[in-house]
Order: structure tokens, then C-alpha cells, then sequence
């Protein structure tokens, strides 16, 4: 197999909302990686976390546990596991320490727990000075926001829109900076008059390409795009997912594509991860997934896919998803590769299944 | 038979600071009783107009200049405020895109759905109540008991569609427009509350004016398509008229800028923007827009040319002495395609 060029790197990313109490699990132990130029679609129903995931690689928000590391380089990480794990350690001591006999095998516990402890504080402090240093990564990621009228500034120029990147990151002359901007605005299909009028003056399409500009100059080597057709009509989101298609291959850059349309996610996307109540369920190359779903989810949701042909949808069969059938046993679910980069959530005789299927 | 609902040559303009705009210019066309007519346009394309033309919810700065929408042989763009607010929800109900802004936030939904037929039908709370439930399980809302007392917020997006369409269906109406109704979710729910519409579509005899821009949907619930243009109707037929064999230029556009689960080469998106309807374009207005367009697109407005009983398209290019041009390679395509597709489904053992 050839050595894969990845670029970003999420392992065990669990993202909560809320309080000790009613702790709502946004995203749960999600792990993904997206090589060099590449484009992983996130789908997934509303509510299922996709957008979280976008908005904690970027660093909106900070996980709550797991690692991301952009090129080999970690940018953020949650402490939520390295104080579990300390906890559990403590927890471990004690009782080993009470059923302990010998002076010996106490010191012995003890430098063992300092041992851990140590470790772990570390990790901590290494993931809290992350997050104060995020602000370095952000130019390396961008980032395209579904809805193109509430996501640029009303009181800015288009100018002063796109250029506020560069202005931030400093280290540009005005004329460049100037320069950049209209090379910008011509490849984004803009005209240079444009970049003195207020968003609002532009229509939804023209706005959403706005907004590409604004991420593209940067030049970043990822962009994370949520949803960033559904809020455009038919014809213009044709024209913004060319455009789209057209940057990320001209430029290499890599893009993160959240969406819940699957015929634009099936059509730009490299590979797909599905995603359902927090988790990855599956996730394999695109025309594998659509040729070969095996998670129950996964086939629920492609089966409700309208398709533009009247005599198909009339004899449609929509496939429901209950829930996991398997919640009667006891073994958690894991992700299983069933054919080369092919993994789907399931349990070891589900896998045992889903192996004989696909041969 | 005559149609339930029939619109004749209706003309919208709307007063603005700029000028005048024409949002809809001379859109014909009727519904049948359990028929479902879907329009089919960009936004802007005035489909949205007319359906609110339909129920006389237009803005204070809105004027019907003409045209006629006959039911149940009144003519509704002439009729009273007083005889249309009897109507309005009564006969003719509507159910709108968002689900979050159409729900009062602060008011039970109990009380939502009970409100019309209190103020209208003059029941009794108690009945009143004893219908909503029903209602609210026709819908498909579990546990309606319970439900019946909570909160929008409380409710899911598809939830609060069907609650929607519950509202809707209070006053037992004959003709339901649904504008984008599941724009806002995702393809699970809207597969639901296409199916629900679908259904109750079949139990109660209903006509059902679909508006949306998503063709995937329109396949799914249509008997009759209406492609709208710049205010304009550009071609009607049925189902099978728009997707197998469709003749405008435009249609082709739309029906080619949507990708499919197979669609490998890149989009072809519609070049250009609509035009601006202060100052509609003489001739075809898709004429700018359109890889086929003649020198008489932009000088004649081409009229409805019949294609069948059931089909007709606006477009020079069905003229005799038009040259031929053939359906685009990607729609032609496609058919080929989904027909495969279908018959290898129909062919499989299960």
C-alpha cells in the first residue's frame, strides 16, 4: 500500500456540552484523518454532531477529550481523558495500598501513581498551551459558513472582508494585500469594482463566493465548509461547488465537507464518514459507500435520497432505522475495517456478517 | 371535471423604492382534485407569489393588477377581505418553509392547533381538543396526549413540520399549497413528511400546490410539474413530461445543474443570474442564460407551444421552423441510467 500523506489527524475526539448533569455528548470518541488534498464529507442527520467536529478542528471549539494534529503537529487537545486516568490511577493506589504489606511494594505503588500523575499533568499543560496558541493554526485552516448573509460582517466592504485575514496575520504591504485581494475576487468569478460595495448588495451565490475569497486567501492547506450549498437554490450551488471543486485542485488544499445532501456529498467528496448520534458509524471511500453500505444507518439514509425520475420514486422503498438492533448484547461496538479502508461501527459477529456480504 | 383551483393569466407587481417589480407575469394553471401540482423555479422566479397571491397574503406593497384564481366559483383576486378571511385556513391552507418561524414560540401547541377551530368551526374546547388529538396521530406524532401540552422548542424540526401540517389540516381544507416545506431538514425527515403528505394527500382528496427547487422532491411528489421562469411559466406537464421529456431550455439547465448519485463529470451550472425584474427583458427571458438561444429569443416572447394533451413548453425552439436541438447528453443520460437502474432493482429476487 502506498504511504498515505495525512494531513490532519483526529483520534478519540469527544466534544460535551453542558454541565456535570445534563452533559449532552455533541460528539463521542471520533476518530478520522484527511490526506493532503483530499475531501472527507461529514453526513449526517441534524443534531448528529457533523458541525461540531468542523467547528472543534478548528478550534471554536476546545475538545473535551481527544487529540487533532494538523500535519503531524498537534493543535489541540482535551484534558477531559488525561484527568480520568488520574483519577483512575488514584483510585487504583489506594486500593493496592491498603492491601499492601511490605514497605517496599508501598514505594513502589507510590513512585508508580507519581509516575502516572506526572505524565498526565504534563499532557495537560501541553494541551492548555495548545489552546493559548491556536490562533497560529488558524491561517493554516479556514473555514466556509452555511449561511452567506449572516456570515460576513453587513458594515464591512467586500474589500476589507477578504482582506482581514491577511491584515490580522500581519507581515503583508498594503499594496500586496491589495494585490491579493483582487486576484481573489477574479478567481472567486467576482468583478474588481465589487470590492468596494457592502455584502447586501450581492445575492446568495455571489455572497457564499465572497466567502470562499475570504478563506482561499489565506492560502490554508484545509478548509472546513459546513454546509456551504444548502442555503443557495439549485443552479447557483452548481456553480459554487465547481468553484469549489476548481480552488481545492488547483490549490491541493484539503477541505472538510459537512453536509447533508448526499448527491453533493457523493459527487465532491473523496471519502465519506456517516455520522449518527456523536459517532462515526462508517466511513469508506465514496463510491465504495454508496456501492456497498453495511451499517443499518448508512442504508437508511442513502435509501432516502430522492433521485429526479418520477417512476423510481414512485416504487421507492424507504429503509427505517430503528436505533441499533444489537443494544440486547452486552459487547460494545467498534470500528472494524471489513474491506481496505472500509470501516463500519459493529460488533464481532455483525463484522463476521458484513465480511461474508461484501465478498 | 373542473379543476378545484384554476389561476388565469395572474400578474403581480410589487411598489419599491427603485420601481415597479414584476414579480409574476401571466402564470395560467389548474389543480385538479387529489392532484398534486408541484412549481418548480430558482428563488425570485415568483413561485412563492403566487401561492401567496392565492391565499391574499401578499404585502401591503404588493398589487394584483390581473388574472383571475377561480374556487368553487368564486374569483379569489376579487373577493371581499371579509368572504376570503372565511376561506383562508378554511378551504385553502398553507404550510411554509421553516417550522421554527411559523410556530408561535411562547404559545402550547395544543392551543395552536385548536385556535382555528375554536375561532372558525365554533367548537367547543373539549372537541376542539378531542380533534387536535386526532389529528396530531394522523400527522404521526407519538404520544399526543403529552404532546398536546408542551412547547415548540420541545419539538424536533420534523415534529414541528408535522405540527405545522396539523394546523394546516385543523379546518379540513381542500386545497393545501405547501411552500418548501421540507427545505429546512434533512433527507430522512423529509422522506417522512413527503410520505405523510403523500398520504394524506390520498385519504383526504386533497389538492396540493408543492412549491420547491429541489427536483429530487418534485420527482418524488408530483402528478403535474410547473417550471417557473422570471414569472413566467416555461413548461407544464406531468411528471413524466418534465423528467423523460422535457423541452425548455431551461428545465434542461435545471434538470442538468443537479448532481446525481452517479455524476462524475463536472456540473453544469446555469451561467449568469436571473434577470431583474424592475425591467423584465423583452423576449425569452432565459434568453441570456441559454446555450440555444436564438436572435428571436431576445426580440419575441415565445408563446406556449403544445408538445401533448398533457405537455406544453415556451420556447422558439419548438417553433416548425426551429432548428432540432436535441435533450443535453447528461440528461439523456441520466434517463438511460435510472431506467438500468430500475429494472435491475425490479429484477432482484427479493
Amino acid at each position: 500500500m502506498e504511504k498515505k500523506d495525512i494531513l490532519l489527524r483526529v483520534e478519540h475526539l469527544s466534544k460535551y456540552f453542558g454541565g456535570r448533569k445534563n452533559e449532552f455528548r455533541a460528539v463521542d470518541d471520533v476518530s478520522f484523518y484527511i490526506e493532503r488534498g483530499e475531501v472527507f464529507g461529514l453526513v449526517g442527520e441534524s443534531g448528529c454532531g457533523k458541525t461540531t467536529v468542523g467547528r472543534t478542528v478548528i478550534g471554536l471549539y476546545p475538545p473535551t477529550s481527544g487529540e487533532i494534529y494538523l500535519d503531524g503537529e498537534l493543535i489541540a487537545a482535551g484534558t477531559r481523558s488525561y484527568l480520568e486516568k488520574i483519577k483512575s490511577a488514584k483510585e487504583k493506589c489506594r486500593q493496592e495500598l491498603a492491601g499492601a504489606t511490605t514497605n517496599e511494594e508501598r514505594t513502589h505503588l507510590k513512585a508508580e501513581f507519581e509516575r502516572i500523575l506526572r505524565e498526565n499533568r504534563t499532557a495537560i499543560k501541553e494541551a492548555e498551551q495548545r489552546a493559548r496558541k491556536s490562533g497560529d493554526i488558524t491561517s493554516r485552516i479556514q473555514m466556509i459558513f452555511q449561511d452567506p448573509s449572516a456570515s460576513l460582517d453587513p458594515r464591512m466592504t467586500v474589500r476589507e472582508i477578504i482582506a482581514e485575514g491577511l491584515v490580522i496575520r500581519g507581515g503583508c504591504r498594503k499594496e500586496e494585500i491589495e494585490r491579493r485581494v483582487l486576484e481573489m475576487l477574479e478567481l472567486v468569478g467576482l468583478l474588481p469594482e465589487h470590492a468596494s460595495r457592502y455584502p447586501h448588495e450581492f445575492s446568495g451565490g455571489q455572497r457564499q463566493r465572497i466567502g470562499i475569497a475570504r478563506a482561499v486567501i489565506m492560502s490554508p492547506e484545509l478548509i472546513i465548509a459546513d454546509e456551504p450549498v444548502s442555503a443557495l437554490d439549485v443552479s447557483v450551488q452548481a456553480q459554487v461547488i465547481n468553484l469549489l471543486d476548481d480552488l481545492r485542485r488547483r490549490f491541493g488544499m484539503a477541505v472538510l465537507f459537512v453536509a447533508h445532501d448526499l448527491s453533493v456529498v457523493k459527487y465532491f467528496s473523496d471519502r465519506i464518514g456517516v455520522m449518527y448520534f456523536g459517532k462515526i458509524v462508517e466511513c469508506a471511500p465514496s463510491d465504495e459507500l454508496f456501492k456497498n453500505p453495511l451499517h443499518p444507518y448508512t442504508r437508511s439514509l442513502l435509501s432516502a435520497i430522492p433521485l429526479p425520475d418520477p417512476i423510481y420514486e414512485r416504487g421507492r422503498k424507504r429503509i427505517i432505522y430503528e436505533g441499533a438492533a444489537d443494544s440486547d448484547s452486552s459487547e460494545p461496538p467498534l470500528m472494524r475495517e471489513v474491506r481496505e479502508g472500509h470501516f463500519v461501527m459493529c460488533t464481532e459477529s455483525e463484522f463476521e456478517k458484513y465480511r461474508e456480504g461484501v465478498r | 371535471m373542473t379543476p378545484r383551483l384554476s389561476v388565469k393569466d395572474l400578474y403581480v407587481t410589487f411598489r419599491t423604492a427603485v420601481g415597479k417589480v414584476h414579480a409574476v407575469r401571466g402564470v395560467s394553471f389548474d389543480v385538479d382534485k387529489g392532484e398534486t401540482l408541484a412549481i418548480v423555479g430558482e428563488s425570485g422566479s415568483g413561485k412563492s407569489v403566487t401561492a401567496k397571491a392565492i391565499l391574499g397574503i401578499l404585502s401591503g406593497n404588493a398589487s394584483l393588477e390581473s388574472g383571475e384564481i377561480i374556487y368553487d366559483g368564486m374569483n379569489l383576486a376579487k373577493l371581499h377581505e371579509r368572504k376570503m378571511c372565511r376561506l383562508r385556513g378554511d378551504r385553502i391552507a398553507m404550510v411554509f418553509q421553516d417550522p421554527m418561524s411559523s410556530l408561535n414560540p411562547i404559545v402550547k401547541v395544543g392551543r395552536q392547533i385548536t385556535e382555528a377551530m375554536i375561532l372558525k368551526n365554533k367548537l367547543s374546547p373539549r372537541e376542539a381538543k378531542a380533534r387536535a388529538l386526532k389529528l396530531m396521530e394522523e400527522v404521526g406524532i407519538p404520544d399526543p396526549i403529552r404532546r398536546f401540552g408542551q412547547y415548540p422548542f420541545e419539538f424536533s424540526g420534523g415534529m414541528r413540520q408535522r405540527i405545522v401540517i396539523a394546523i394546516a389540516l385543523a379546518a379540513d381544507p381542500d386545497v393545501l399549497i405547501c411552500d418548501e416545506p421540507t427545505t429546512a431538514l434533512d433527507v430522512s425527515v423529509q422522506a417522512q413528511i413527503l410520505e405523510l403528505i403523500e398520504r394524506l394527500k390520498r385519504e383526504r382528496n386533497l389538492s396540493v400546490i408543492f412549491i420547491t427547487h429541489d427536483l429530487g422532491v418534485v420527482a418524488n411528489v408530483a402528478d403535474r410539474v410547473a417550471v417557473m421562469y422570471a414569472g413566467k411559466m416555461v413548461e407544464v406537464g406531468s411528471a413524466e413530461d418534465i423528467f423523460y421529456r422535457a423541452a425548455h431550455p431551461y428545465t434542461w439547465a435545471l434538470l442538468s445543474s443537479m448532481p446525481d448519485l452517479d455524476t462524475q463529470d463536472a456540473l453544469e451550472a446555469i451561467p449568469g443570474t436571473p434577470p431583474n425584474m424592475l425591467d423584465p427583458p423583452k423576449g425569452d427571458a432565459f434568453a441570456p442564460r441559454n446555450r440555444f438561444a436564438m436572435q428571436i429569443d431576445y426580440e419575441r416572447e415565445p408563446p406556449m407551444f403544445k408538445i401533448s394533451e398533457t405537455h406544453s413548453a415556451a420556447t422558439w425552439l419548438l417553433h416548425p421552423k426551429a432548428p432540432h436541438v436535441p435533450v443535453p447528453a447528461t440528461i439523456a443520460a441520466r434517463i438511460e441510467r435510472m431506467k438500468n437502474k430500475r429494472d435491475g432493482e425490479s429484477h432482484k429476487p427479493e
